[in-house]
């Protein structure tokens, strides 16, 4: 297939070996204690449906979906609710979440799950529904309730389906061993989510730098003549959504829109596999592949985890650590967020735990910046960030927006190529948060501002109407005197 | 266990860095730089020797006076380019103190100053080479014939100590530069023609065997080390390439309407700084735009102003002021030429959603 340029990128070291060649582990011993957020997706938190005591079988919704944008959590295993509290999750701000602790009875007794759907007669709205209710989110990690994706075809005119196996975060396989293991299921998942965007034309794209999972989906999709796999370069950041949309089908999405506008709706490969699992079998999502890699680990494998399982469970299963990791992972090197504590859990949008050794991070000074202007040349939203850091450096969040921060994916090409190792992500990653808070202030000040406004409005209604009253109560006396001379008058008469 | 850092990612890094560069064009020099003591012989490295030495002393006495790490930035590797840079500009035969000054004017006022590495709006080299230049135009003229090695009338060891350090004359030919002679000649009305009668040999300026400054002769190896930077991603083509098309265009347009006056292209581009200046010197990253497009731009100024000042100014050479013109520029050029974002015009608006193909 045809596939058009797309600006920028970076050849990374895949660094993938460690993890690519090895079959899923499915035997995880069960964790002591399973500590379940409430809120693994964007959007409000699920509100928790269970008492400390309680008793759930696995499968059963324990906090549900609140609003709009949300997703409901189920419980990965059948056991008793320990404690309903603030607990730590990988978040770069290291503030706990509120999260739901369940001890396991090691039983793994199921709850009775909804009938498979039957994908050839449900309606979309049923599939989205059955999809809302299983509590999928976008597994690629950047867990948007994937229910809402399937909607969209009320709002746009669809025509192409790109399931994401670009994978293009080193050291991470989950994605690939995905495709290799399950590769029937998933291109089933992906056929269930084509005919609840009510879409004929599917493509699955993969990076080059994995033929295995080419080969294995090319051979599962061959009775579907209209889901297409193609291999894309393995250059980073193709699995970047517009971007990859863009090498796919040559269209450009418009800044701060969605590539559905284009007519195109993306998803996680591992998003289709478990939407195979809530549409033929009933499954919630409570468990998925993550990959624990990284040059500090033992033995790098992956495994297929319940959502709540602590890292540090992880990390023992693999062997625990060869050496001090220099950082730990959540998620790829390239956009993971550190782990501060391994006590945290895997959540649905955990594709990895990376533990990089020190000789892998190569962490340096950071020197004065030369210009280079590579930052430039890599940064797949035609930014100059070499500008940006400068402006923000200075306390000019303002400037920096107005050449372009916003449109920053935060993919990390530029600091990764940056001779001069200055932590360009870390600058804008600032700047945003801070602009976000001054932003957030300012709704709160104008919504104060109005409230404020229209309570004076109504004192002031208030004062009218009453000035109103009085005056037509005298206008009212007055008459009713005038009234009474006139009749007088006229009774002299 | 626990971690303290929440650093934003990516935490993995290309290999490369600051000093990593320069040392790359550094690498890149040393064929030029070797030449250029072949043919001056000892006199020339000892100039080197005392423009690299007293530039690094400058910058040291710079990082400590600012209360800098001292070891961080003398070691980057930026002083010591500009300081090579700078003695491969002089004469080849220069008296020390040329060397000095040049190399105090380069760090402490063109660089240090402004605030250090990567803050400097003007190349070092050049603003060094102009002020000894416009301040001593007889020493900075004051170009010989090679005398390489191993030649009879190459100097001994303390021969050159006394040409660069004792002021005294030398036997050596001295010479003009020919584009100096050129614009002598062509001011007292001579054609070419006749100026060129025995100084036009291509072939020995591609080699570099001609009268020049110590390192700019041998356009040969300067394009080899050019080209070798390129391929190492150490520079990119913009900039050489648009600078030498820019020459090429003006000279060939102004030798077709007078071929009398005005030299053909090929004297352009093979003499004077021009290669050393357009592979090496313009190419600077801190002093040239940073977006493809502005390197472009950037190069095709500095070719248009290189043949101007040549051609019409009062001095023979250009490269050098219409480098630090074009720094001038820079800042202009990033502020109007940048890419375009994804998903919005060059206007900063979001895109019309494209017909569906």
């Amino acid at each position: 297939m045809k596939l058009f340029h797309i600006k920028g990128g970076v050849n990374l070291k895949g660094r993938k070996e460690m993890t690519s060649g090895k079959d899923v582990i499915l035997d995880l011993p069960m964790p002591d204690l399973l500590h379940i957020p409430v809120q693994q997706h964007i959007g409000t938190p699920a509100g928790p449906l269970v008492e400390v005591g309680d008793y759930v079988l696995k499968g059963q919704l324990i906090a549900d979906g609140m609003g709009f944008v949300s997703a409901p959590i189920h419980a990965p295993a059948s056991g008793t609710i320990l404690r309903i509290g603030e607990y730590p999750v990988a978040h770069p701000s290291g503030l706990p979440v509120m999260t739901i602790t369940l001890e396991p009875d090691g039983l793994d007794e199921w709850i009775e799950l909804p009938k498979p759907l039957d994908p050839e007669t449900a309606s979309s709205k049923e599939i989205a529904e059955r999809v809302s209710k299983a509590g999928i989110v976008g597994m690629g990690g950047a867990t948007f309730p994937s229910a809402i994706k399937l909607n969209l075809g009320d709002q746009y005119d669809l025509d192409m389906l790109v399931i994401n196996g670009a994978e293009c975060e080193p050291y991470l396989t989950c994605d690939d061993r995905l495709m290799r293991e399950r590769p029937e299921t998933t291109v089933k998942g992906i056929s269930v989510i084509m005919k609840a965007l009510d879409i004929s034309k599917a493509l699955v794209a993969i990076e080059k730098n994995k033929p295995g999972a080419f080969q294995a989906m090319e051979k599962a999709a061959v009775d579907y003549d209209n889901i297409t796999i193609v291999d894309v370069p393995a250059r980073y950041p193709m699995g970047s959504e517009k971007h990859l949309v863009q090498a796919l089908t040559g269209r450009e999405t418009p800044a701060a829109g969605l590539t559905a506008e284009l007519g195109v709706v993306v998803h996680n490969v591992a998003t289709a596999f478990a939407v195979y699992g809530a549409v033929y079998h009933g499954r919630p999502l409570i468990s998925r592949v993550v990959t624990v890699s990284g040059g500090a680990i033992n033995n790098p494998a992956n495994y297929y985890v319940l959502v709540g399982t602590p890292v540090s469970c992880l990390i023992e299963a693999s062997g625990g650590y060869k050496e001090k990791p220099a950082r730990l992972l959540m998620g790829g090197p390239m956009m993971g967020q550190p782990i501060l504590n391994n006590v945290v859990p895997i959540v649905k949008g955990s594709s990895g735990v990376i533990a990089l050794s020190s000789a892998e991070i190569e962490e340096r000074k950071a020197m004065p910046c030369i210009r280079c202007g590579g930052c430039v040349a890599v940064c797949p939203c035609g930014l100059v960030p070499l500008e940006m850091a400068a402006r923000i450096g200075h306390d000019d969040l303002e400037g920096a927006s107005k050449i372009g921060l916003k449109d920053c994916v935060g993919c990390g090409s530029c600091s990764y190529i940056c001779p001069a190792h200055i932590p360009l992500v870390q600058y804008f990653n600032y700047a945003k948060g801070s602009l976000k808070a001054q932003d957030a202030r300012k709704k709160k000040q104008e919504k104060t501002k109005i409230l404020v406004d229209s309570k004076n409005l109504r004192k002031e209604e208030i004062k009218r109407a009453r000035k109103e009253k009085l005056a037509k109560q005298k206008a009212d006396a007055v008459k009713a005197k005038q009234d009474q001379e006139v009749k007088n008058t006229k009774d002299t008469l | 266990m626990s971690f303290t850092s929440n650093m934003s990612g990516p935490y993995l890094r290309e290999n490369s860095s600051v000093s990593r560069i320069m040392l790359l064009v550094m690498a890149a020099l040393v064929p030029v730089t070797a030449y250029g003591f072949y043919l001056f012989g000892w006199p020339a490295i000892i100039l080197f020797c005392v423009t690299l030495g007293s530039a690094v002393f400058f910058e040291v006495i710079c990082l400590l006076l600012a209360k800098r790490s001292v070891l961080k930035f003398s070691l980057d590797g930026s002083g010591i380019l500009t300081a090579w840079l700078l003695a491969l500009s002089l004469p080849p035969w220069a008296p020390w103190w040329i060397a000095v000054l040049g190399s105090g004017i380069a760090i402490i006022i063109a660089k240090q100053i402004f605030g250090g590495l990567g803050q400097n709006v003007f190349n070092p080299a050049m603003v060094a080479r102009v002020a000894l230049l416009i301040s001593f135009p007889l020493e900075m003229t004051h170009f010989i014939q090679p005398v390489p090695f191993l030649s009879e009338s190459a100097p001994s060891f303390i021969d050159s100590l006394t040409i660069i350090f004792g002021g005294g004359d030398f036997d050596a030919v001295s010479s003009a530069s020919l584009l100096d002679f050129i614009k002598t000649e062509v001011g007292q009305g001579a054609t070419l023609d006749q100026i060129m009668a025995g100084h036009y040999q291509p072939g020995n300026w591609l080699l570099g065997n001609s009268v020049s400054s110590m390192g700019e002769g041998s356009a040969l190896l300067i394009i080899t080390g050019g080209i070798a930077l390129m391929f190492l991603r150490v520079t990119s083509w913009y900039i050489p390439v648009s600078t030498l098309i820019s020459i090429t265009l003006f000279a060939t347009v102004f030798n077709m309407m007078d071929g009398a006056r005005y030299p053909d292209a090929m004297v352009h581009l093979l003499s004077g700084a021009t290669m050393l200046g357009a592979f090496f010197i313009a190419t600077d990253p801190v002093t040239s735009p940073v977006t493809p497009k502005g390197q472009i731009i950037f190069g095709a100024g500095l070719g248009a102003l290189v043949f101007i000042i040549r051609t019409w100014a009062a001095y023979p050479e250009g490269m050098a002021f219409a480098i630090l013109l074009m720094n001038a520029m820079t800042p202009l050029i990033d502020r109007y030429v940048r890419p375009r974002i994804f998903g919005r015009t060059r206007k900063g608006e979001p895109i019309d959603i494209q017909e569906k193909s």
